[in-house]
C-alpha cells in the first residue's frame, strides 16, 4: 500500500516541482530521495506489515510478502537507474521533472500490476504503466526515429489493451461466480468452459505483448531502439518484470489448477521467444538493438517460470528479474555513454576505461549464466523450476540451448573490450561520447552494482528467502 | 590440526584464490611475478602437507562442511581422497613448474595475467576437492573463465577466434552437465522438496531406473568428454593448444583435460553404473577411434605444437578406454596416468616453448641438429619422449600397463587396436626427436643456445619425477587405491 500511494503522490510533487526548480540537477536529487523515502516505507512494509495508510481496499488488492519483494526489486532497480542514469535523462530534454514524474507514475503502475487481486486493477495498473511510457519513448520530439517508436509503441500498446480487456470480458461472462475476482475464476480441475478458455488465450497474448513474447514481440527491437536510451533502459528493466510478475500471478490464481491444458501452449510461446530472441541477437551489430533482442531472450527464460509455476518457479522468477534488471541497467547505463553504439565502438574498451569494460563484463557473465553470478543463480532456479515441473522436458534442453548461443553474443561485446584494438576514428575520438563524463562517483557504483550481482550470486538467499514459506 | 574452520581442503582452494585477488592490484611486473610464484610455492607446500596428513579411509579426515543454499540443499563441501591428493598435488606441483619455467617471459599487464592464472588454479584445485555436484559445477566453470581470458589476451595471432570455439564447446557440454545435475538433485531425497540434496553421497544412493541413468549419463559424459577430449568432440583443442599462449597450455593439458577424467571416475561411475555398463561399447570405441585418429594425424603434423595436442587426445583417449573397461586394475592406471601424463606434457611443452622462444619457429621442418648446439636439453628431451612413449622405468609405462591389462580383460580386441597406437606414438614422438635435434644444423638453428639455470631445474625436476615415479610407483598404488576401490566393487 505505501508503494503505491507514495509513488503517485510523489509523481505529483515531481510534476509541479517542475515549476519551481532551478536548476536542472534539482529534479535528479528530488526524485532520488522520494525513491529512498519509498523504498524504505516498503521495505517497513514487508518486513512488519505496517502500512501508512489505512484504507479498505475490498479484497482488490493483496500484499503478500512476494509482492512486496517484487516491488522492493522494482524500486531498487529503479533506485539504481537514477543514480547510474539520472544525469542522463536531464539530457533528453528541457522538462526534466516531467520525465521524473512520469517514470514515478510507471513505478506506481508496477506497484498496482504487482498487487492486484481482480482484473480490473490489473488492466488499471498495466495502462498506468503503460501511457506514460508511451510519452516518454517520444520525449525526443526533434527525433524521427522517436517519434515513429512511440506511434509504433502506441498503436501496438493499444491493440494490446483492447484483447486484454476483451480477455477480461470473456472471464467475467464465463465464471459462474460472475467475479473479476482472479481467486474466483473458480475452474476447478476439469475441462475449461469455452469462454473462460477463449479468455485465457486473450489474456495470455495480451501479456505476451507486454513482455514481448514471441510471436508478439515484433514491436519491441523498433522501440527499443527508436526511444531515447536512458528510457529504454527503462523499459527493458523495471517494466518487463512487471509484465512478468503481473503473468505469473494471473495464471498462479486463475489457471494453476488447469496447467495441464496451457502448459503446451506455454511451452511453444517459451521456445519461440528463446529462439527468435537468442537467434535475431546473433546477427545484430548495434549494441543497442542487440539488448532489445537480449532481453526477448532473457524474457523465454523468464517464461519457464510462467510453464512451471511452483515455488522454485517464484523464488526464481524474483531472483530472475533482480539479476536481469541490475545488470542491464548498469550495461545500458555504459552504452549511453559510448561514443559508437556499435559492437566496433567497444573495441579497446579495457585500455582507456578500464573499470568500465571490467564492471560490464561482469554484468554480461551475469546475463549469461556464468557461476558467481546472480544470472547463474536465477537460470539455474528456472531450470530447477522446469525440471521439477515433469512435462515437455523438450523445453529444458531448447532453453540450455538457446543460453549456450547467447554466449556467443554476450562474449562477442567482452571480446572487443578486451582483446581487439579500437578503430583508429575512435582512437581519435576516444571511445567515450562527446559530453558524456565518467566520474568517480559513477564509476563506484558500477562497481557497487557489480559487487550486488555477485554478492546474489554467492548467497541468492538475500532474496529467495524472503517469500520462502508463501505456497504450498 | 588447523582447529574446525581452517581445513586443508580448505586452503587449497582459498589460497590460490585470495592470492589471486590480491595480484590484480601489484602492479609492478617483477614484483607480481614473485608474489604469484610464492604463492604456488605455498600451495605446493600445502599440498604436501596433506599427503603427509592423511588416513587411509575414502573421503574423511580432511573434510570440510558448511550448508551454503540451505533453501535448495547445497553445501559447500570440500573433501580430499586419494585421487583428489594425488590430482591437487599435480596441479599445484605444475603450477610451480610453469612459473619457474617461464619465469623470463614477459607479459603485456602482467599482474592480470598472474592473477588470472591463480585464479585458474583456484578453480580447479575446486573441482579436484568438492563433493557437492553444484560446488563442482561453480568451480567447473569458474576455471575455465580464466582461461578463457588468458587465451584470448596473451595467445597467438588467431587467438580469439580460437579460444571463442573453445569456450562454446565446453560452456555447451557445461550446460548439459548442469542439467543432468538438477534432474538427479530432484530424485534425491525423499519427495519433499527441502530433502533434495546436492552432495556426492546423496548422489550415489539416489536410485535411479535403467532408463533415467541411461539419459543422464549422456547429459554427464558429453560434457566431460568435450573437456578431455574425446572424438568426435576434439576439434576444439589443437587450435586452442596452438594458439593459447604456451603456459596456458600448459595448465591446458596438464591439469585441465584431466578435470574430464576425473570428473568420469568421480560422478558418473559411482553414480549411473548401470549405463556405464550400457555404453561401455560405444565409449571404448569411440577412444579408441580418436586414439588412432589422432595419433594418425600427429605423424603428419608439422607444427610442434600441434604435434603434441594430437599426442594428447591419444593418450586421454586411452585413459577414458580404461575406466570404461571398468577394471579395477585399469581404473588406478588411470588415476596413476593422470598424474604421469599432466608431468610428461608439461615437460614436452616446456621444449617446445624453449625452442619457439630461441628460435621462433615451431615447425618441425625448419629445425634439425639441435643436439649440437644443446646437448643437456636434447637428453632431458629424449627421456621425456621416452616417457610420452610409455617406456619402462618411466612413470607413464606403469599407468599404460595397467590400463591396457584392463582394457585387455575386458575385450582383447579393442587392446590389440588400442596397441596399435603405441606404436604409432613411437613413430610420431621420435620421428619428432630425431628431425629436431639430431641431422645437420641449418641456418636457423644455427643460433640456437643451450637452455638456462631455471629451465634445466624444471627439467631436470621433471626428469627425477619420470624416473621417480617409473621406478617406486608404489606410493601412488596407496593414494589411489582407497579412491578406486569403492568403485570398483559397484562393478563386481
Amino acid at each position: 500500500m505505501n508503494a503505491i500511494l507514495l509513488t503517485a503522490i510523489w509523481g505529483i510533487i515531481m510534476m509541479f516541482g517542475g515549476v519551481f526548480f532551478k536548476s536542472k540537477q534539482t529534479p535528479k536529487y528530488w526524485a532520488i530521495a522520494g525513491l529512498v523515502l519509498i523504498i524504505i516505507s516498503n521495505y517497513v512494509e514487508l518486513t512488519t506489515g505496517a502500512s501508512f495508510f489505512d484504507i479498505d481496499t475490498k479484497f482488490m488488492l493483496s500484499f503478500n510478502s512476494f509482492n512486496l519483494t517484487f516491488i522492493t526489486i522494482a524500486l531498487v532497480s529503479t533506485l539504481l537507474y537514477f543514480l547510474l542514469s539520472g544525469s542522463d535523462i536531464e539530457k533528453v530534454g528541457d522538462n526534466v521533472s516531467e520525465y521524473f514524474a512520469l517514470i514515478f507514475f510507471v513505478l506506481c503502475g508496477v506497484c498496482l500490476s504487482a498487487t492486484y487481486n481482480t482484473l480490473l486493477i490489473l488492466f488499471l495498473g498495466i495502462e498506468i504503466m503503460s501511457i506514460p511510457l508511451y510519452i516518454l519513448t517520444g520525449s525526443d520530439k526533434r527525433n524521427l526515429k522517436s517519434n515513429e517508436a512511440a506511434l509504433k509503441y502506441f498503436l501496438m500498446g493499444a491493440f494490446s489493451t483492447g484483447i486484454m480487456l476483451m480477455g477480461i470480458a470473456f472471464i467475467y461472462g464465463g465464471n459462474s461466480e460472475g467475479s473479476f475476482f482472479i481467486s474466483n475464476i473458480n475452474i476447478g480441475e476439469g475441462k475449461m468452459p469455452v469462454l473462460i478458455a477463449i479468455g485465457m488465450v486473450f489474456m495470455l497474448i495480451a501479456l505476451s505483448f507486454k513482455v514481448s513474447a514471441a510471436p508478439f514481440h515484433f514491436w519491441t527491437p523498433d522501440v527499443y531502439e527508436g526511444a531515447p536510451t536512458v528510457f529504454t533502459s527503462f523499459m527493458a528493466t523495471v517494466v518487463k518484470i512487471a509484465g512478468f510478475i503481473a503473468f505469473i500471478r494471473l495464471f498462479e490464481n486463475s489457471f494453476g489448477k488447469v496447467q495441464a491444458q496451457w502448459q503446451l501452449l506455454i511451452s511453444v510461446i517459451t521456445a519461440a521467444t528463446l529462439f527468435i530472441g537468442n537467434l535475431t541477437a546473433v546477427f545484430q551489430q548495434s549494441v543497442k538493438r542487440m539488448l532489445a533482442y537480449s532481453s526477448i531472450a532473457q524474457a523465454g527464460f523468464m517464461l519457464l517460470a510462467v510453464f512451471a509455476l511452483n515455488t522454485t518457479a517464484m523464488q526464481g522468477l524474483i531472483l530472475y528479474s533482480a539479476a536481469y534488471s541490475f545488470a542491464t541497467i548498469g550495461l545500458f547505463a555504459i552504452l549511453i555513454r559510448m561514443y559508437d553504439y556499435t559492437i566496433d565502438g567497444f573495441n579497446g574498451l579495457a585500455k582507456s576505461q578500464p573499470v568500465l569494460a571490467v564492471t560490464a563484463t561482469i554484468f554480461l557473465l551475469s546475463l549469461t549464466g556464468i557461476p558467481l553470478t546472480a544470472g547463474f543463480q536465477s537460470k539455474f532456479l528456472m531450470l530447477v523450476a522446469a525440471i521439477r515441473d515433469g512435462h515437455h522436458h523438450w523445453l529444458v534442453f531448447w532453453a540450455i540451448i538457446c543460453a549456450a548461443v547467447s554466449a556467443y553474443y554476450y562474449f562477442k561485446i567482452i571480446q572487443a573490450m578486451f582483446f581487439k584494438e579500437a578503430a583508429q576514428d575512435i582512437q581519435d575520438h576516444g571511445s567515450i561520447a562527446v559530453g558524456a563524463s565518467i566520474t568517480t562517483g559513477f564509476k563506484v557504483l558500477l562497481i557497487l552494482t557489480a559487487i550486488l550481482i555477485i554478492l546474489l550470486g554467492i548467497f541468492p538467499s538475500l532474496i529467495t528467502d524472503s517469500i520462502r514459506f508463501l505456497f504450498h | 590440526m588447523f582447529g574446525n574452520y581452517i581445513t586443508i581442503p580448505h586452503l587449497l582452494v582459498l589460497f590460490p584464490l585470495l592470492a589471486g585477488i590480491i595480484t590484480f592490484f601489484i602492479k609492478k611486473e617483477s614484483t607480481a611475478k614473485a608474489w604469484s610464484l610464492l604463492s604456488v610455492v605455498i600451495t605446493l607446500l600445502i599440498s604436501i602437507a596433506s599427503i603427509y596428513f592423511r588416513n587411509n579411509k575414502e573421503l574423511s579426515g580432511l573434510t570440510y562442511n558448511y550448508m551454503w543454499l540451505k533453501s535448495i540443499g547445497s553445501s559447500i563441501s570440500l573433501a580430499l581422497d586419494g585421487m583428489g591428493r594425488l590430482l591437487t598435488f599435480l596441479t599445484a606441483f605444475s603450477f610451480v613448474i610453469i612459473l619457474i619455467a617461464n619465469y623470463k617471459s614477459t607479459y603485456k599487464n602482467a599482474n592480470v595475467f598472474y592473477g588470472l592464472f591463480l585464479l585458474a588454479q583456484a578453480g580447479l584445485m575446486g573441482v579436484f576437492l568438492s563433493t557437492d555436484a553444484l560446488l563442482f559445477y561453480f568451480f567447473w566453470e569458474l576455471a575455465l573463465i580464466p582461461v578463457y581470458f588468458l587465451c584470448s589476451y596473451w595467445g597467438g595471432e588467431k587467438r580469439i577466434a580460437a579460444t571463442f570455439k573453445f569456450f562454446i564447446y565446453t560452456f555447451a557440454g557445461s550446460l548439459f552437465l548442469l542439467v543432468g545435475i538438477i534432474y538427479v538433485y530432484l530424485l534425491t531425497g525423499a519427495t519433499r522438496y527441502s530433502d533434495h540434496n546436492f552432495s556426492l553421497t546423496a548422489f550415489r544412493a539416489v536410485v535411479l531406473y535403467a532408463n533415467q541413468q541411461n539419459f543422464l549419463f549422456w547429459l554427464f559424459f558429453i560434457a566431460f568428454a568435450i573437456k578431455m577430449p574425446i572424438f568426435p568432440f576434439h576439434t576444439w583443442q589443437p587450435d586452442t593448444y596452438e594458439q593459447a599462449p604456451t603456459s596456458v597450455t600448459m595448465i591446458l593439458s596438464g591439469v585441465m583435460v584431466k578435470m574430464g577424467v576425473f570428473g568420469l571416475i568421480r560422478w558418473v561411475l559411482p553414480i549411473f553404473p548401470m549405463a556405464v555398463l550400457k555404453f561401455d561399447n560405444v565409449v571404448i570405441g569411440l577412444s579408441v577411434i580418436g586414439m588412432i585418429y589422432a595419433s594418425l594425424i600427429a605423424i603428419k603434423q608439422d607444427d610442434l605444437k600441434r604435434l603434441a595436442a594430437y599426442s594428447s587426445i591419444a593418450h586421454i583417449g586411452l585413459m577414458c578406454a580404461g575406466i570404461f573397461s571398468m577394471q579395477t586394475v585399469a581404473l588406478e592406471g588411470v588415476v596413476i596416468q593422470m598424474f604421469a601424463h599432466g608431468i610428461n606434457i608439461i615437460g614436452l611443452w616446456i621444449v617446445i616453448e624453449l625452442i619457439e622462444r630461441q628460435l621462433g619457429t615451431r615447425k618441425i621442418s625448419q629445425l634439425g641438429g639441435l643436439a649440437h648446439k644443446a646437448p643437456v636439453l636434447t637428453i632431458l628431451l629424449v627421456i621425456i619422449a621416452f616417457a610420452n612413449i610409455a617406456l619402462p622405468l618411466t612413470n607413464a609405462f606403469v599407468g599404460e600397463f595397467m590400463m591396457f591389462s584392463g582394457l585387455f580383460k575386458f575385450n582383447i580386441w579393442y587392446a590389440a587396436v588400442a596397441g596399435l597406437s603405441i606404436i604409432l606414438a613411437a613413430v610420431y614422438t621420435l620421428n619428432m626427436v630425431q628431425k629436431v635435434f639430431y641431422g645437420e644444423t641449418n641456418s636457423i638453428t644455427e643460433s640456437m643456445k643451450e637452455i638456462s639455470w631455471n629451465e634445466k631445474l624444471v627439467l631436470m625436476v621433471i626428469v627425477v619425477m619420470i624416473f621417480l615415479t617409473g621406478v617406486f610407483p608404489q606410493p601412488l598404488f596407496e593414494l589411489t587405491k582407497i579412491s578406486v576401490a569403492p568403485i570398483s566393487t559397484i562393478f563386481k
